[in-house]
């Protein structure tokens, strides 16, 4: 392997943080807006989010990835493979991060709710005052575990063509007909990025601990 | 909706990747519970060094994204000699690859095992493999059954990466139905409906086993 086939893994791995990142920083706040759909039973949006959640939770995401890449030119949406892996990425992200938003707002305890609003607080302050830095506390721990299983669906936006970490691992293991050191260099990088979203997590977490202490 | 009539016409297609898709998920389970259930006593095991070693081979797993790990076998092994068709490669990677998964899940039920169930099994004179298999086993199988069941439709949605080193399974088939005949949407369709058809069947089987197993503790 070559300096020239490193530094081409690395650039893949560019293209996986970028995609991962772009996907999550959409896909998070979506599904907290699916499952304020799901809490306050908006009806047939509630019924549209169960489809959804039920049905791209059980999706892989090469499939998803084909269909949205290949599918979507019939009804005259015609996107280029970055776009539409980003899409993928998000749209599955979101499916989870929704049960992960739903389970906190159900555990939310009612009474506090009750006080807020004894209070005379607005419908919208209620949620942003109380609701919500409770919430995002309390699910952040799944939130992250959801972002590196992300990171690890990355790969199956390589089947329409977007030459990230794995794809790029493959092309350097094509051309030096030695597979095993790319693949490698590959795992390593994975590792590297899963373990900062770990890190970056119990940073924040500790963060918490020290003003909860106060 | 003349798309919808080229699928259902070549149907047979479609069907025949998920008959695959529905063998290989079922290899993949039997062997990765099974794998998973043997790796869970080396990761329980009070020796450090064996301890350690399975502790490795879990977190490896947990970390490698599955396509890379499917390049791993299919490409990687022949290099050192080990030589697979696709099919096989497909299966043993689904295997090695869940069975760190659900030996991790296993141990954190065996963890939560009571002492005393242990200790009354001691009492009654088993030991080693009688006590693993009669003693141990059957309850943290029972507990840990909603997660097994996460497991196996994690198994059924890594099955379609398989379609990259040409197995052909559900996915691989609407790919190829949707070339040649320009049915992408159809295809795709028919697959994902497919796969949640199959993960719900999964889901409410594990809630039956699981309901089944209440009634019996």
């Amino acid at each position: 392997m070559t300096t020239n086939d490193y530094l081409s893994i690395v650039h893949g791995a560019l293209a996986t943080i970028s995609m991962s990142l772009v996907s999550i920083v959409l896909g998070v706040p979506l599904g907290l807006g699916f499952a304020l759909i799901r809490w306050s039973r908006l009806p047939f949006f509630n019924q549209l989010t169960i489809a959804y959640v039920s049905i791209v939770r059980t999706c892989p995401a090469v499939t998803l990835a084909l269909m949205i890449f290949f599918a979507l030119p019939q009804f005259g949406i015609s996107l280029d493979p970055v776009p539409a892996g980003i899409l993928t990425l998000t749209l599955s992200t979101a499916a989870f991060n929704t049960e992960i938003w739903r389970s906190a707002l159900m555990n939310f305890p009612r009474d506090q709710y009750d006080a807020a609003l004894s209070f005379g607080m607005r419908r919208g302050t209620r949620f942003r005052r109380i609701v919500l830095p409770q919430i995002v506390r309390s699910s952040l721990p799944a939130l992250v575990n959801e972002m590196t299983l992300q990171v690890k669906s990355t790969p199956a936006v390589a089947v329409i063509g977007i030459v990230e970490i794995t794809r790029a691992a493959i092309r350097v293991g094509a051309r030096t007909y030695d597979p095993l050191p790319p693949f490698i260099f590959a795992l390593v990088l994975y590792s590297v990025i899963v373990f900062a979203f770990v890190k970056t997590q119990r940073a924040i977490e500790r963060r918490y601990d020290h003003a909860g202490a106060h | 909706m003349g798309e919808f009539a080229i699928v259902w016409e070549h149907r047979g297609m479609i069907m025949d990747g998920f008959e695959s898709t529905l063998i290989i998920v079922a290899l993949a389970a039997i062997g990765s519970l099974a794998l998973g259930t043997l790796l869970t006593i080396p990761l329980m095991s009070r020796h450090r060094v064996v301890a350690a070693f399975a502790t490795g081979y879990v977190d490896a797993m947990r970390c490698v994204p599955f396509l890379l790990f499917v390049y791993l076998i299919y490409f990687g092994l022949p290099t050192l000699g080990v030589r697979f068709d696709n099919w096989s490669a497909g299966v043993t990677a689904l295997i090695l690859y869940n069975a760190g998964y659900m030996a991790e899940l296993l141990r954190a039920s065996w963890k939560n095992l009571p002492k005393e169930t242990i200790e009354a099994g001691h009492a009654f004179g088993f030991s080693g493999w009688g006590l693993f298999r009669r003693i141990i086993l059957p309850p943290v199988l029972f507990a840990a059954l909603p997660l097994i069941g996460n497991q196996l439709i994690q198994i059924v949605k890594d099955s379609a990466f398989l379609t990259i080193i040409a197995v052909a399974e559900l996915t691989h088939e609407a790919t190829s139905l949707q070339t040649t005949y320009f049915v992408p949407f159809a295809s795709f369709f028919a697959a994902v409906v497919l796969y949640w058809v199959t993960c719900i069947v999964i889901e409410s089987t594990v809630g039956f086993a699981n309901r089944y197993a209440e009634v019996r503790r």
